[in-house]
């Protein structure tokens, strides 16, 4: 009965605007590999978690005041006399630790299966950019609450650019401040970059890199091209529409997400002192430097690559390296096959050793700079730099198998 | 791919267990505040002694009456009678927060410093803290007040619960040997009596550590009923996701 109805209004729209054109090569005509893994959840749990971040913020930006004076007081005002205010922010503050578990898997899954080679390079830089655009927005979010760890977190990252030579450093991170202290001029141009410009910014750097993908398709886990092999209609004989396919099978994947992330909102926010920081329980104080200021947890790898190399100069040239090597990785990687299924040893011991240098880093990044600590610190940013430096070469060395014509069923 | 996962898992361990662990408090161990944020009296108890004992120096300015009576299931007429003591105006009203008239001159000139709120200090410092903080002040000549504290060396407040704990100095043994020896704190030694025994102080400090923990994060108990409800939920609408997953991809090979 309402079939015909339906689709005349459908058609109605389609005259004037691609609706089911879109839908149809986003969703139900895009065909993705039948073999996707525990790895492709964090995609669409990414997408998920933007959302979060959006409708939480927007709602916090109605209560929340980017004034020096008052900004922390309006974050308790929040907390306590805004009704579910609290439980909106612990969404927000929990969802940008969210944020980075789920990006950092999802790049992981890029690095494993070779999901930047050719001809997905767009893709991995798109998405490299977002990584960046999504530290740049986590920073300053971190500023509005304005709590200790705010405020010196925010002065110890700002004065680094205060390292480049040539009297440009100074002016410049005086410029990025538009004060000589991190000040009120700078939590009000980080609120107007945390809810405006870097929002835009990631939203379109996001379409870029779903458009990307869906213009040359996805990669699966055995790294073999879909579209060789295709049907009389044309269709990829390894591919399934992603929708119905993948979004039930996502629906479950977020089902999963959503136990363990409102699992955390509701009953341990600060996931001790990992989330939230016991020091940003103290306002702001310019005269009371922190014993230990500590980055939150998805940038200390970069803080302790930083605080290893002992000019400070030096310091910020490796960790702006440390991330721009990343970019690199489609070029980096000489080997015939994609997937770590097909690869040798070479690079699988590789992969072991950046991940736990990784890692690793996170932890020392978060400690006090002992010289036993910094030591460590500087072996491990040894060993993560050497994993792209000789990436050329022991991709290219490295004894892989056969890589099988269409993919393998689990 | 499952090992790449436990060994993800194996390798975050570590720093998991040592961002866990307890700490110190100063130069003592914590002691457990074994807070019960359901006890109901508890925290009424807390309330009380907070405003009589603590309000006068420490606001907590981020509390407003009319949450405390909600919350604490204090009548209103309770709360602007008992607890609610000052207001520029004369004016109480349950809209107001707990503040109190100390100006920032009157804290430096009585205390060297103006003395925190401390709406967020259990959550600042942790409840151990506050609890083995409050149970660890000792006579101190030296100190303007004649009392230090062992959890926060030379703290600039005097012992305003002396009058219920008494008075008490520390007792070091000492122990290992040559370049290894030094003081171990083993205790406090009375030397002047306080109105309760040791029992009742604890549980008074216990009240009000409970009381902070609540002013900290007042939403806590609402968010631990209310996510029991959410998990619930999710559990159902995982098992249904994942049969319709199931149904959906049996025709997949």
């Amino acid at each position: 009965m309402n079939k015909p109805k339906s689709s005349s209004f459908m058609a109605w729209v389609d005259a004037r605007f691609p609706a089911t054109k879109l839908w149809n090569e986003h969703l139900a005509e895009y065909y993705a590999p039948r073999n996707f893994n525990f790895w492709y959840f964090f995609g669409s749990l990414a997408l998920l978690v933007l959302v979060n971040q959006i409708l939480t913020g927007i709602f916090l930006t109605m209560y929340y005041k980017p004034d020096a004076e008052m900004a922390f007081a309006s974050v308790e005002f929040i907390m306590r006399d805004v009704p579910y205010g609290d439980l909106i922010r612990y969404l927000h503050s929990t969802g940008a630790s969210a944020f980075f578990v789920v990006v950092y898997l999802h790049m992981f899954r890029g690095l494993i299966y070779g999901s930047y080679k050719q001809p997905r390079e767009l893709i991995w830089i798109f998405g490299m950019l977002i990584y960046v655009a999504l530290m740049a927005e986590a920073f300053m979010g971190y500023l509005l609450p304005w709590g200790q760890m705010s405020y010196w977190g925010a002065q110890v990252i700002i004065s680094l650019f205060g390292a480049i030579p040539f009297g440009i450093g100074e002016a410049l991170s005086t410029w990025i401040r538009g004060d000589f202290v991190v000040s009120d001029a700078t939590l009000n141009r980080f609120f107007a970059f945390h809810v405006i410009a870097l929002p835009i910014i990631l939203l379109a750097l996001v379409v870029a890199h779903i458009m990307a993908l869906h213009e040359v398709g996805s990669n699966n886990p055995d790294g073999v091209e879909i579209k060789k092999h295709k049907d009389a209609n044309g269709i990829p004989l390894d591919g399934i529409p992603f929708h119905p396919y993948y979004t039930v099978k996502d629906i479950w994947g977020v089902a999963v997400f959503l136990i363990i992330f409102l699992f955390i909102v509701f009953f341990i926010p600060e996931f001790w002192n990992w989330f939230l920081e016991k020091d940003n329980f103290i306002p702001a104080d310019p005269l009371k430097t922190p014993e230990h200021i500590v980055p939150l947890w998805y940038f200390t790898p970069f803080y302790a690559i930083l605080r290893a190399v002992p000019s400070k100069f030096g310091g910020v040239v490796a960790m702006g390296a440390a991330i721009v090597v990343l970019f690199l990785l489609p070029w980096l990687d000489r080997s015939p096959v994609k997937s770590i299924r097909y690869r040798g040893l070479l690079f699988k011991s590789a992969v072991f050793v950046f991940v736990v240098s990784f890692i690793a880093l996170g932890w020392l990044g978060t400690q006090p700079a002992t010289s036993v600590l910094t030591n460590f610190a500087r072996v491990f940013s040894i060993l993560y730099f050497l994993f792209f430096l000789l990436m050329p070469f022991y991709t290219r060395m490295d004894r892989t198998k056969p890589v099988p014509e269409r993919v393998t069923s689990k | 791919m499952k090992r790449i996962a436990l060994t993800l898992v194996l390798a975050l361990a570590p720093a998991w267990a040592l961002a866990a662990g307890g700490g110190a408090c100063g130069a003592i161990p914590c002691q457990d505040a074994d807070v019960d944020l359901n006890n109901l009296a508890s925290l009424q108890r807390g309330a009380k002694y907070y405003v009589n004992y603590c309000l006068a120096c420490h606001s907590l300015q981020y509390m407003s009456y009319g949450r405390l009576s909600r919350d604490l299931q204090l009548s209103d007429d309770d709360v602007l009678g008992n607890l609610h003591f000052v207001t520029a105006d004369g004016k109480k009203k349950l809209a107001d927060y707990m503040t109190n008239s100390m100006t920032v001159e009157q804290g430096e000139e009585f205390f060297g410093v103006l003395p925190p709120d401390l709406s967020l200090a259990s959550r600042n410092r942790g409840d151990d803290w506050v609890y083995t903080y409050l149970k660890s002040f000792y006579v101190d000549n030296t100190k303007r007040f004649g009392i230090n504290n062992l959890v926060f060396k030379d703290v600039g407040m005097p012992h305003v619960l002396a009058s219920l704990d008494g008075l008490k100095v520390p007792q070091y043994e000492q122990t290992g040997e040559g370049d290894d020896s030094h003081q171990q704190f083993v205790g406090f030694e009375e030397v002047a009596e306080g109105a309760m025994t040791d029992a009742e102080y604890d549980q008074v400090v216990r009240d009000l550590v409970t009381f902070l923990s609540y002013v900290g994060e007042p939403g806590k108990l609402e968010h631990r009923r209310l996510g029991v409800w959410v998990m619930l939920f999710l559990f159902v609408f995982a098992a249904i996701a994942y049969m319709l997953k199931k149904e959906y991809w049996k025709d997949v090979h």
